[in-house]
């Protein structure tokens, strides 16, 4: 049994470290995954909940913590409810278990005559007397999970599957609920001077013209080429870090060239060069179609600048980030300043989304290194808007060509992907540097490049695999080595290009041969489950009268089953194209398995609809010599009120079918969507993200 | 300088710069978490407030012109707010970093107008951003707010 134990298990086997029932009757659940906005927490809550008889409200949840709480990695790739979900379920049914028969033998009795209501345990119509509480003296928390319990059937759940209401809401509505609200004792606010790119020096720096911008009393400390400002008066040391880049004068700075911004510039960088799956050479006979598509550089663009408050005294650290990995962080911090790991905790606090690795890490390592320097002060920093999008990690830019080999029905024989893309997962694990280490005195040696492996889904190379019947298919993936831009994860990492890529494409082989798209794919799609997702969409988005190509009006589809293991989903869209890309409608049906909190999930599958417009039609980071020029929300829009569309989300009912992680499931079939509505609306096809006013303009005159 | 105005039916009085952030002095000064910093440019609406009733970006105004007038936080609306419950109920959001200052620009919008058109509140919220694509829920909380209010105005 323990060989097919989640890793959250494997990695974390004292029962301790997951469960505590308190003395006020509560339960303590202590959980590696984060709050991101995502409603994970209330959703792992829900299945202890089920399998131990509890009712919701008795039970917290403490999540994200490195003294107390165990170390699941990071709360990244739809992971939560798949990988933690399923931990939580097999370790409270184990506890359950345990207690059960305990008590079976006290009141020498069968485990199965034994009832649970709300903790407290009953024989038959009778109390015992017993609940949870009473047994937990007895019963021995530093004990190894052995992970082998029967968990509930389906049919049994009575919280699972019901639409809980997030527990973290109310109070982000009401007042203080971020860690940017926090106040602690003898707090000072820092901000800092970036370096503009590894290996910038600082040649000079004008503090007192510093000083008098920022108007107040405040210190400057200076670490190599780490500049920070840090002083009680928060508009104070603002001002100052505005002020500073103006006063300042770099040597060494890297150079850009404005190529560089587009996906193009990657074929024939340097790069790591693999072929995945099929290693057969392809078929070069017959009628062989390509066409390539592109996305640029994108920002994870959160609401919220990154924060971060650290305290140091008597040579502990003690942070509060809101980093997707407590654990991770904490080893990065570890690294960065020299410390033990076991001298520094990490706990999280909530922060505003991020989808993915964005400046929340960089940020924490900022107040670390200022609060090193300065201790037994509470050091809080915030970055500025123009530092979020000047710094944060981007999403690769990513060109896809995509070539098959048709039959005499025009249908594909032999399929390759082939990718260019610069790393999608940069982490202090996966090779990548702390922004603020690279400034240090010491800074450490260039990243290495290197990608999540298939088996975890791949990065560059996600989705990168057709799931269709075809007789070969293979992928060619070059990872650039040197990318201009400082790359990491955001939202499912390839997917959303490359689903653009193959869902664009099948169009393009239908109307080849003269195939309806839709009958085009059921034609060469074996999987049940997808089968009956594209048909629930095309039904209800009244594909069959969806009209010529060419109207100004039209309607695409796109599917992607989520790293080609986890949530499947659906998504056609209603576009109306004069100018620019109006999308009015989206339809979705989404196959997740067994749905925890189906609320959530369709909060989820809307918000990742309405990203992937967001991103499909408007977004890119832009470059120019000196770097990213794309600073404020001007310079980077994003999708507003007047822009979304009506949405309408099914999620298909298959509670016997294991959860599926599926966050990031919407994210490739709603750009392929759109990607193929707005060629049904124009009669001619734009393979290039964003669909711009200028690429609509370009498409309609050539 | 002394400045004097009044927060959530409060009387304040603070010794501050006049060109200081109102946002500055609602956060740091009179701990008032709700409005939120975004981009301090007037380009996501994150640290909207209501001054004499208007919404009002609280990250460029500077506080010594709202002396004598009346700001309205999130904090005022105390949790019962109907706004506040129509989010509740719709699970109007994700990461609700956006929504303080969102619901404020709904409260300025549903005070003058008790019967909002969709386009109506699409009009009122386009001015703030949203990252978690939770739109179509805020629309629909608007709306039963909007509803709530009528029923309870003419109960």
């Amino acid at each position: 049994m323990s060989d097919t134990l989640p890793l959250s298990i494997v990695n974390n086997r004292r029962l301790e470290k997951w469960l505590r029932f308190q003395p006020d009757r509560t339960l303590r659940l202590a959980v590696g995954k984060v709050e991101l906005g995502q409603g994970n927490v209330t959703a792992l809550a829900q299945i202890a909940a089920d399998e131990l008889d509890l009712d919701l409200d008795r039970i917290t949840v403490l999540s994200g913590d490195t003294q107390d709480a165990p170390d699941e990695g990071q709360t990244t790739s739809s992971q939560s409810i798949e990988v933690s979900g399923r931990s939580v379920r097999l370790i409270t049914a184990e506890f359950r278990a345990r207690v059960l028969d305990r008590l079976a033998q006290r009141l020498n009795c069968s485990p199965g005559e034994i009832t649970v209501e709300d903790g407290a345990f009953r024989r038959g119509d009778a109390p015992t007397g017993h609940d949870y509480w009473s047994f937990t003296a007895a019963e021995d928390f530093a004990r190894d999970i052995e992970g082998n319990a029967t968990p509930k059937p389906p049919s049994a759940y009575r919280v699972v599957g019901q639409p809980i209401p997030r527990r973290d809401l109310p109070a982000k509505i009401t007042g203080a609920a971020f860690i940017h609200d926090m106040v602690r004792p003898d707090m000072l606010h820092a901000r800092v001077l970036r370096q503009p790119g590894r290996g910038a020096t600082l040649a000079s720096l004008n503090e007192a013209a510093v000083r008098r911008a920022g108007g107040g009393a405040f210190r400057i400390l200076r670490l190599g080429n780490f500049v920070a400002f840090v002083g009680p008066d928060e508009t104070v040391v603002q001002s100052a870090a505005v002020a500073a880049p103006l006063h300042a004068r770099w040597e060494n700075v890297p150079h850009l060239t404005p190529d560089m911004q587009e996906a193009a510039w990657l074929v024939g960088q340097q790069s790591n060069d693999r072929l995945l799956y099929d290693e057969t050479p392809p078929v070069a006979t017959g009628t062989v179609v390509q066409a390539s598509y592109s996305r640029p550089y994108i920002a994870h663009a959160s609401m919220a600048p990154s924060c971060a408050l650290a305290e140091f005294r008597n040579g502990r650290l003690e942070v509060w980030s809101h980093t997707q990995g407590v654990y991770p962080l904490r080893a990065s911090l570890a690294n960065v300043l020299g410390m033990q790991p076991d001298n520094i905790t990490v706990r999280h606090a909530h922060g505003a989304g991020c989808y993915g690795h964005n400046g929340a890490d960089d940020v924490a390592v900022d107040a670390a290194v200022i609060a090193r320097e300065i201790p037994l002060h509470c050091i809080r920093v915030q970055w500025r808007r123009e530092e979020e999008f000047g710094f944060e990690p981007l999403g690769s830019a990513m060109h896809v060509t995509v070539r098959a080999a048709l039959d005499d029905g025009g249908k594909p024989l032999d399929w390759t992907t082939e990718i260019w893309s610069a790393t999608h997962v940069q982490r202090p694990s996966t090779g990548g540097n702390m922004l603020t280490h690279e400034a240090l005195p010491t800074p450490p040696p260039d990243p290495r490049p290197g990608d999540p492996p298939e088996a975890a889904g791949g990065g560059g190379t996600r989705n990168g695999l057709p799931l269709y019947d075809f007789p070969a298919k293979r992928i060619v993936h070059h990872l650039v080595l040197r990318p201009p831009v400082r790359t990491s994860a955001l939202r499912g990492l390839g997917a959303l290009p490359n689903v653009f890529a193959l869902e664009c494409f099948m169009d393009e082989l239908a109307e080849q041969a003269g195939v309806d798209p839709v009958r085009y794919r059921l034609s060469l799609l074996s999987d049940l489950r997808a089968r009956r997702l594209i048909e629930n969409v095309a039904e209800r988005c009244d594909w069959a009268s969806r009209g010529p190509a060419g109207s100004g009006r039209g309607v695409g589809l796109g599917w992607a089953r989520y790293k080609n293991k986890a949530a499947y989903a659906a998504v056609a869209v209603e576009v109306e194209v004069e100018q620019e890309v109006r999308v009015r409608r989206a339809w979705c049906a989404a196959d997740a398995g067994l749905v925890i909190n189906p609320d959530g999930a369709r909060n989820q599958l809307e918000g990742g609809i309405v990203q992937a417009i967001s991103m499909t039609l408007k977004e890119q980071m832009r470059l120019d010599a000196e770097g990213r020029t794309s600073l404020d929300w001007d310079a980077y829009p994003i999708l507003r009120f007047s822009e979304v569309p009506e949405i309408s989300t099914e999620l298909v009912h298959a509670p016997d079918l294991p959860t599926l992680g599926m966050g990031e499931c919407t994210f490739g079939p709603t750009a392929a969507a759109i990607g193929n509505a707005v060629a049904h609306a124009l009669g001619t096809r734009i393979r290039d993200m964003p669909l711009t006013r200028e690429r609509i303009a370009a498409a309609l005159l050539a | 300088m002394s400045i004097d105005f009044i927060v959530n039916g409060n009387q304040i009085t603070i010794q501050a710069r006049e060109t200081t952030p109102l946002l500055d002095v609602l956060r740091n000064e009179l701990d008032l978490k709700g409005a939120r910093y975004g981009c301090g440019l007037e380009q996501c609406g994150s640290c909207m407030v209501l001054v004499d009733g208007e919404p009002v970006y609280a990250c460029s105004r500077e506080v010594g012109t709202v002396a004598g007038r009346r700001i309205s936080t999130i904090e005022g609306l105390g949790g019962t707010h109907p706004l506040q419950q129509a989010f509740l109920e719709e699970q109007a959001g994700q990461c609700a970093y956006c929504l303080s200052g969102i619901i404020m620009s709904a409260k300025a919008l549903l005070d003058s107008n008790q019967a909002p058109t969709r386009a109506d509140i699409v009009a009122a919220l386009d001015k703030h951003l949203c990252r978690c694509g939770a739109h179509p829920r805020i629309l629909r909380a608007v709306e039963k707010a909007a509803a709530a209010l009528r029923e309870g105005a003419t109960r």
